[in-house]
């Protein structure tokens, strides 16, 4: 890394401002990218990262500042000028078309093909680039039976097929399984060596420490400036992007599980398409314990905590809930119980888009006494409600009348953990609750949920991030293909090596012999 | 099977304009763009067909005429639609209502005319064929060029590019948008076209089926048509399916009518509605399971590049 000269950057963005109704998304900011270089680009929630590169392939016009490609002013229209000028870009939430084929996602508004699809040739094409760069995928698949990583694999293969440049690849690695995030790093490796320039955004200090060679810090819109990764440090670098020091580490307090919340028995579902999602799933939760649940996004975590909260039907078998059976009750019963829930949809199920903070802090809680008189909604009482639930955790929102939509990733998942936690619940269920947040974010969500455990909740926390799992849990299912393959007692020593195994389908026993004894991370 | 192929051949003459409603319908809503315009389009597709048939004697001038009408008013729907982001369902039933009055205004001069309209030419050698010959090939020019369509549309949404491009934007504008899909340009060809489509099918119940011009002669068909859309699962060929369905209903009970029923002839006139209904929502209802794929994902939404959502 260290024999590259200071080349000529293949793009440069000068002086980009860009505003939306009440915020600054990006001032002044300037930006280059060289070839042969991996650019981190660094920032909390909402400092402007995504705007910026949404500038560049020309999603967004901006306000004001000038872009240079390979010494050339340029202005983009429209995407098609960026893909044009040879720059490519995998997106914070991939665009992709859910019911058409892999190949037919690849040449989505490509010029100068004939009109009757060669399909032939397209296959070719791909495998072809797919073995080059490791990124093996099914042509004829379709996009809904892909998981998360292999449709990243489809979104970065896209624009390798565009001959693109320049990729900006917007938080790749925050919904992909450590050996698939490995896996990028070695296709971003092989592609700079072949002299693409690559723009990479991540929340994660080791994966920007570990890949990157310069890093671009922005801060609320403003550039903070631009380092080389290998005189810096991860601390320097959270300091830079939060403008105040800052510490890693979480504190755990050593508590005594209490009487189980809520007891699953054989529980059995259907995911959305008919097919069994989760089958015979028995555990349970007790009050201050956190419940940690680890397995490749797509096992059917996400069903089983529908079941837990009445949103999917329980096929067979019994949820309990202080000793009350409710299976399949409807939802509003399990919130009347105290059952709550942090999806991982976060503007799906979680939150209303087009609804203001005030209105979306409330959905919840829209019957309770509190905000309603006589079946009216008492506005008055619900804004000083959502004033409370902003300031108490950190929402930053131009204001309570903003709809949520145009609030960042960290302060969506803020906002519904506000909503959540305010009913003191006696259980929660989050799901992927740290998708997306900052290092700040990310660790205020887990203090939060810590202090509920503190509190005498139960916790299901499911994750994908085994570091987070390892430092959160009490105790650890994991679960492949629906079926939890083993609780584990005391995770933090269990060799990960184990764990990984389960996630792959091996029981518990049999991946706890093969694997070597010892403690912790290995 | 005597009595049937008559039945069967009016099937397949009357499900026409109801044929070309739904396929101009299928082309438009898989780019994304809802349009409930069908009934005043075809009511002034059939005007315009007639009126021109009528003054220049050539039935198939009409036909043109009734395209190029159809794709005007099309025009309309996708500037309402596509560049003032306005309301697609609002502006679709404004369509309804204008064409409805348009075409009664319009064609109050063309009330109780005839005109020689399409002839039928039975294609050599296939209407030779038992029962299918009879049924499927002595029939107008403009129930092939139908025939044709249905296949054309299903080959051209599955294997062609612009096919692709098209269900790319109706189901992930967003999507389409950033590979370099110009959705904008797309939305406005297709609903051009497809009201065009729209409109050859009113242009076949006057230039064709009746050749004549009735004030709402087209009664109802565009409003059956939409809902075809949905029930064939935005798949031309189930579209036609559903469109012979009705039309052999409508056959079946204009003969029973005329044979003298006791049964009250406003009940008779209902069953093709009923019928066509009933049957589709049966087979999508056993269907129905799981995610119904078709169905453009992002029908009715306009489309804003720079809002997130
Ligand atoms: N289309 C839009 N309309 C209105 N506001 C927007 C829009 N896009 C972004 N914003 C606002 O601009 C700011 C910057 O958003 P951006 O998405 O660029 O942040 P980010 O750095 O990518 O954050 P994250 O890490 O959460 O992805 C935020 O305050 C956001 O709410
Ligand atoms: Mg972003």
């Amino acid at each position: 890394m260290d024999a590259r000269a200071p080349s000529k950057p293949l793009v440069r963005m000068e002086k980009i401002t860009k505003r939306f109704t009440g915020v600054t998304a990006n001032l002044d900011v300037d930006f280059d990218v060289r070839p042969g270089e991996v650019h981190a680009l660094l920032g909390e929630n909402g400092a402007g990262k995504s705007t910026l590169m949404n500038i560049l392939y020309g999603l967004y016009r901006p306000d004001s500042g000038v872009l240079t490609i390979e010494g050339k002013d340029v202005s983009f229209s429209s995407p098609r000028d960026a893909i044009a000028s040879g720059i490519g870009m995998v997106h914070q939430h991939f665009m992709l078309i859910p019911s058409q084929t892999v190949w037919e996602n690849m040449i989505l508004g490509l010029e100068g093909l004939s009109s009757v699809l060669p399909k032939r040739a397209i296959r070719e094409r791909i495998l072809e680039l797919s073995s080059r760069y490791g990124l093996s995928v099914d042509p004829d698949a379709k996009i809904w039976q892909l998981s998360i990583g292999e449709q990243q694999r489809v979104a970065i293969l896209q624009m390798l097929y565009r001959r693109a440049k320049i990729l900006v690849l917007d938080e790749p690695t925050a919904v992909l399984t450590p050996q698939e995030a490995e896996h990028l790093f070695v296709t971003v490796r092989q592609m700079t060596s072949e002299g693409h320039g690559i723009v990479f955004i991540s929340h994660k200090m080791d994966e920007v420490m570990g890949l990157s060679h310069r890093v671009t810090i922005l801060r609320k819109g403003r550039l903070v400036g631009t380092v080389d990764t290998a005189s810096t440090t991860k601390e320097k670098l959270a300091e830079m992007m939060i403008g105040q020091k800052m510490i890693f580490s979480i504190e755990k307090k050593e508590l005594q599980p209490g009487k189980p919340v809520i007891e699953c028995a054989s529980v059995c579902a259907l995911g959305d398409r008919g097919i069994p999602a989760v089958s015979r799933a028995t555990f349970m939760i007790r009050e201050q314990e956190i419940l940690g649940v680890a397995g490749v996004a797509g096992n059917g975590q996400q069903e089983l905590c529908e079941t837990l909260v009445g949103l999917r039907k329980v096929e067979s078998g019994a949820i309990r809930v202080n000793n009350e059976e409710l299976t399949n009750s409807i939802p509003k019963t399990f919130i009347d119980k105290g059952i709550h829930y942090i999806p991982a949809d976060r503007k799906g199920t979680g939150l209303v888009p087009n609804m203001n903070v005030s209105e979306n802090s409330i959905l919840k809680r829209y019957w309770s006494r509190a905000v309603s008189k006589k079946g009216f909604i008492d506005w008055k009482e619900v804004f000083s409600f959502a004033r409370g639930l902003v300031s108490r955790y950190n929402v930053s929102t131009p204001s309570m009348e903003t709809p949520v939509r145009n609030l960042s990733g960290g302060n969506l998942q803020k906002l519904m953990l506000g909503r959540e936690l305010s009913d003191s619940p006696i259980a929660i269920l989050a799901v992927h609750p740290t998708w997306g947040l900052d290092v700040a974010a990310t660790k205020f969500v887990r203090e939060q949920l810590l202090a509920a455990r503190e509190a005498g909740c139960a916790v299901l926390l499911v994750s994908e991030d085994l570091d987070e799992l390892l430092a959160m849990s009490d105790r650890l299912a994991v679960m492949c293909k629906g079926e939890i393959m083993g609780i584990l007692d005391s995770p933090a020593e269990t060799p990960v090596e184990a764990i990984g195994l389960m996630m792959a389908g091996t029981p518990a026993e049999e991946a706890l012999a093969s694997a070597p004894r010892g403690g912790g991370k290995s | 099977m005597e009595i049937l192929i008559p039945i069967l051949t009016a099937a397949v003459r009357s499900g026409t304009p109801i044929l070309y409603a739904t396929l101009g319908e299928i082309v438009t809503e898989k780019g994304g763009i809802l349009n409930l315009g069908l009934e005043g389009i075809m009511l002034l597709g059939a005007y315009a067909g007639f009126a021109v048939s009528y003054s220049t004697g050539n039935a198939w001038l009409g036909i043109a005429a009734a395209f190029f009408v159809g794709t005007l008013l099309g025009l309309v729907h996708a500037f309402i639609c596509v560049t003032l982001k306005g309301n697609q369902v609002v502006s679709g039933l404004a369509m309804t209502m204008f064409g409805t009055g348009a075409s009664s205004l319009l064609g109050r001069n063309f009330v109780g005319f005839t005109i020689p309209g399409l002839n039928k030419i039975p294609v050599p050698l296939l209407s030779d064929i038992p029962v299918i010959g009879p049924v499927l090939f002595n029939h107008d020019a403009l129930i092939y060029c139908s025939y044709a369509l249905v296949f054309f549309l299903c080959w051209f949404f599955n294997s062609t590019r612009q096919g692709l491009y098209l269900r790319a934007t109706g189901d992930n504008p967003r999507a389409a948008d950033a590979m370099g899909i110009s959705v904008a340009k797309t939305r406005y060809f297709y609903t051009m076209v497809g009201a065009g489509i729209v409109a050859v099918g009113g242009a076949y119940m006057s230039v064709a089926y009746t050749k004549m011009w009735a004030e709402h002669m087209t009664a109802g068909r565009g409003w059956i048509a939409v809902a075809l859309v949905i029930f064939a699962i935005w798949n031309p060929a189930r579209a036609a399916f559903g469109a012979y369905l009705f039309g052999g209903v409508e056959a079946f009970q204009l003969r029973l009518q005329a044979a003298g029923t006791t049964i009250p002839a406003p009940i008779l006139m209902m069953l093709p509605y009923l019928m066509t209904i009933g049957v589709l929502l049966f087979i999508s209802i056993k269907k129905g399971k799981g995610i119904v794929f078709g169905a453009p994902a992002s029908l009715g939404l306009p489309f804003f590049r720079e809002e997130r959502d």
